[in-house]
C-alpha cells in the first residue's frame, strides 16, 4: 500500500469539503477520482502532496503520515500535472522537464539522458523539441511536456488533476492512450482526477466516485457499471448510455469470425471496443465489418448480430 | 498580462542606429557648444551672449548624469527590495500600503518633493538627491508589484508542487518572470528622474537645468534652448538604451508568458 487515507476531513469555513474519507491505494493502480464539480475530488488529490492541508484524520505515504515528511522532500517524490499545465515560460522544454531532477541534485549527464528518454516516451523528438520554449508548442504538446516533467524524477506516485480537460477530443484521446501505455509499461501508481466518465472508464483500474465530499462507490469500471451502489451512481454514469458504456469496456476480438465469401467492404482495427465497432456500423449503414491488424492483414469479420448478443462475456 | 503584452510589443520599436545617433548628438552638443558662437549668434541676433559659457556644458551633463545614476540606484535598490518583500509572509501585510504609495507616485508632482526636501536639509545637492531618490522609487515599486502579480498562478502552483522552496520559487520563477515589467518601471523611473534633475537646479544642484533657469530669469532664450536640448537628448538616449537592454534580456521570456494564460 502506497497511500492510505484514514478518516480524513477537510473543511472550509465550517463546511466539510471532504469528510469520513477512507481509502487505500495500492502500488501500480491507476485510481481515478471521479465526481461532479464541487465533489471534492481535486481536494483529495491536493491533500496528498499537501498543496491543501487536511484538518483531521491521517494520510499515510509509504506508512508514514505525510505531515511528518519534509514538505519539499514529499513533493519531490510525487509527480504533479494539472489542467493548465503550468510550464515555466522562461525555460526551455528540456529545462522544464529537468526541474525536479535538478532539485534532487542529479548530475548534468543523467538529467540530459532522462530528458531525452522522456521526450521519446511521450512521442516528441528530442532533437526537435528539447530547445523550444513552451509558447512554441501546441496545447497538446505542452501537456505532453507537463506529463514528462511530472515523470522526470521517477516519482513513486503521479498526481494528475484533470490534465487533459482543456484539450480537443482528438488530442485528449491520443494522450489518454499514451498515459495508459506509460502506466502499463512502468507500473507507476497514478491518482487521476476527472469529471469525464468516458475518460474514467477508459483509464481506471479502479474508480472512486465522489459526491459532496464523500465516497459514493469504489470499484473497477465493470463493478460501477454492473453493480451500481445507488441511484446517484446510475445517474452519474448516464442511465441512457449504460449499455453503450459497458460495450466500450469490451474488445471486439472475441467476436471476430472467419470470412465466408467476399469480405465486407469497410474495415476496422482489431483493437477497438464493441462500442466503436457498433458506432462505425451505424454511421456506414452496414451490418458487418472486416477486421484487420495494425499491419493490414485481414483477421476476419464482425457482424452486428454477434456483437449485440451477450454470450461471449 | 495585458500590461506585459503591451510592453513587449513596444519593446522592439527602435534599432541600435537611433541610439548611436542620439549619443552622437548629445556629445556633439555638449562638447561642441563653445564653438557654436556663430550659429547661435545668427539664430538669436538680439542677444549679446547667445552661448551659455558660465560653466562647461559637458561638465554639467556629467554632473546631471551622476546625480541621476546615484538617485536612481538608491531608488531601484530600495523599491525592488520592498516589492520583493511582499512575497514573503511577513512582508505581505505591507503590500496594500505599498500599492497606495506606488499609486501616489502617479499624481504627486516632483517639484513638491523638492520643495519639501529644502526646508529639511537646506540647499545644494542633498535635497536634490533625496527628492530624486524618493520620487524614483514609486514607478519601480509599482513595476515590481505588477511584475510579481503577472506570474501566472498555475506556474506558481507547479513550482510549489514540484517541491521548490519559497526562496527557489522567488529567484528561479518569480524574479525572472517579473523582470520585463520591472525593467519597464526602472526605465520610467530613470527617464522621469532625468527631467526632474533639471528642476533640481532651482534648489542649488548643478545640473543641466542651470542654463534653463539662468536663461529664464535673464530673458536669454538661447540659454533655455541649449539647456532644454541637452536634457531632452539625454532623456531620449537613456530611453533608447533601455530599449536595447529590454530586447537583449528577454526576447523569449516575454512572449512565453503570454501563451501561458
Amino acid at each position: 500500500m502506497i497511500i492510505k487515507f484514514e478518516n480524513t476531513r477537510k473543511s472550509y469555513g465550517g463546511d466539510a469539503a471532504i469528510a469520513d474519507f477512507n481509502l487505500e491505494i495500492q502500488k501500480g493502480e491507476l485510481l481515478v477520482l471521479l465526481g461532479p464539480s464541487g465533489s471534492g475530488k481535486s481536494t483529495v488529490l491536493k491533500m496528498v502532496n499537501r498543496m491543501v492541508n487536511h484538518d483531521e484524520g491521517q494520510i499515510f505515504f509509504h506508512d508514514q503520515e505525510i505531515n511528518r515528511y519534509n514538505l519539499q522532500d514529499l513533493r519531490r517524490r510525487m509527480g504533479y500535472a494539472i489542467q493548465s499545465v503550468g510550464l515555466f515560460p522562461h525555460r526551455t522544454v528540456a529545462q522544464n522537464i529537468a526541474t525536479v531532477p535538478k532539485l534532487l541534485g542529479w548530475d548534468t549527464q543523467s538529467v540530459q539522458a532522462r530528458v531525452n528518454e522522456l521526450l521519446t516516451l511521450l512521442a516528441m523528438d528530442p532533437k526537435q523539441y528539447a530547445a523550444r520554449y513552451p509558447h512554441q508548442l501546441s496545447g497538446g504538446q505542452q501537456q505532453r511536456i507537463g506529463v514528462a516533467r511530472a515523470l522526470a524524477a521517477d516519482p513513486d506516485v503521479l498526481l494528475m488533476d484533470e490534465p487533459f480537460g482543456a484539450l480537443d477530443p482528438v488530442t485528449r484521446s491520443s494522450l489518454q492512450v499514451t498515459l495508459k501505455q506509460i502506466q502499463q509499461s512502468t507500473g507507476k501508481t497514478i491518482l487521476f482526477v476527472t469529471h469525464d466518465i468516458d475518460e474514467a472508464l477508459l483509464l481506471a483500474t479502479r474508480i472512486v466516485l465522489l459526491n459532496q465530499g464523500r465516497i459514493v462507490q469504489v470499484g473497477t469500471p465493470h463493478q460501477l457499471l454492473q453493480q451500481p451502489a445507488n441511484d446517484f451512481v446510475v445517474n452519474f454514469l448516464g442511465r441512457a448510455d449504460l449499455g453503450l458504456q459497458q460495450l466500450s469496456l469490451r474488445s471486439i476480438e472475441p467476436y471476430v469470425k472467419a470470412i465466408e465469401g467476399t469480405p465486407p467492404q469497410h474495415v476496422i482495427a482489431h483493437s477497438v471496443s464493441l462500442r466503436e465497432a457498433i458506432s462505425r456500423m451505424a454511421t456506414l449503414h452496414v451490418s458487418a465489418l472486416s477486421v484487420v491488424k495494425e499491419d493490414g492483414t485481414l483477421l476476419g469479420q464482425v457482424r452486428a448480430a454477434d456483437l449485440l448478443e451477450n454470450n461471449h462475456v | 498580462m495585458s500590461e506585459l503584452r503591451a510592453y513587449s510589443s513596444l519593446a522592439p520599436r527602435h534599432g541600435s542606429t537611433q541610439l548611436v545617433w542620439s549619443v552622437g548628438a548629445l556629445l556633439l552638443l555638449a562638447y561642441g557648444l563653445p564653438y557654436s558662437q556663430p550659429l547661435f549668434a545668427a539664430l538669436f541676433p538680439d542677444l549679446a551672449r547667445p552661448v551659455y559659457v558660465q560653466e562647461p556644458m559637458a561638465a554639467l551633463m556629467w554632473q546631471h548624469i551622476g546625480l541621476v545614476c546615484l538617485s536612481s540606484s538608491i531608488a531601484v535598490i530600495i523599491a525592488t527590495l520592498a516589492g520583493l518583500a511582499t512575497t514573503h509572509n511577513t512582508g505581505q501585510a505591507f503590500k496594500p500600503m505599498m500599492e497606495i504609495m506606488a499609486g501616489m507616485g502617479q499624481t504627486f508632482p516632483p517639484v513638491a518633493v523638492l520643495a519639501v526636501a529644502v526646508p529639511a536639509v537646506g540647499f545644494g545637492e542633498l535635497p536634490a538627491l533625496i527628492a530624486l531618490s524618493i520620487f524614483g522609487m514609486l514607478p519601480v515599486l509599482q513595476a515590481t508589484l505588477a511584475g510579481l502579480a503577472s506570474v501566472p498562478s498555475p506556474v506558481l502552483d507547479s513550482a510549489r508542487a514540484m517541491g521548490m522552496t519559497p526562496r527557489q520559487i522567488l529567484t528561479e520563477v518569480q524574479m525572472p518572470l517579473a523582470l520585463p515589467l520591472w525593467l519597464a518601471g526602472v526605465r520610467t523611473s530613470v527617464v522621469v528622474n532625468i527631467g526632474t534633475a533639471a528642476i533640481a537646479s532651482t534648489v542649488g544642484a548643478k545640473t543641466l537645468g542651470l542654463p534653463i533657469i539662468i536663461g529664464l530669469s535673464g530673458f536669454n532664450t538661447a540659454y533655455v534652448l541649449q539647456g532644454a536640448m541637452m536634457v531632452g537628448l539625454l532623456a531620449v538616449t537613456a530611453d533608447l538604451a533601455f530599449d536595447k537592454l529590454a530586447i537583449g534580456l528577454h526576447g523569449p521570456a516575454t512572449s512565453g508568458v503570454d501563451n501561458q494564460a
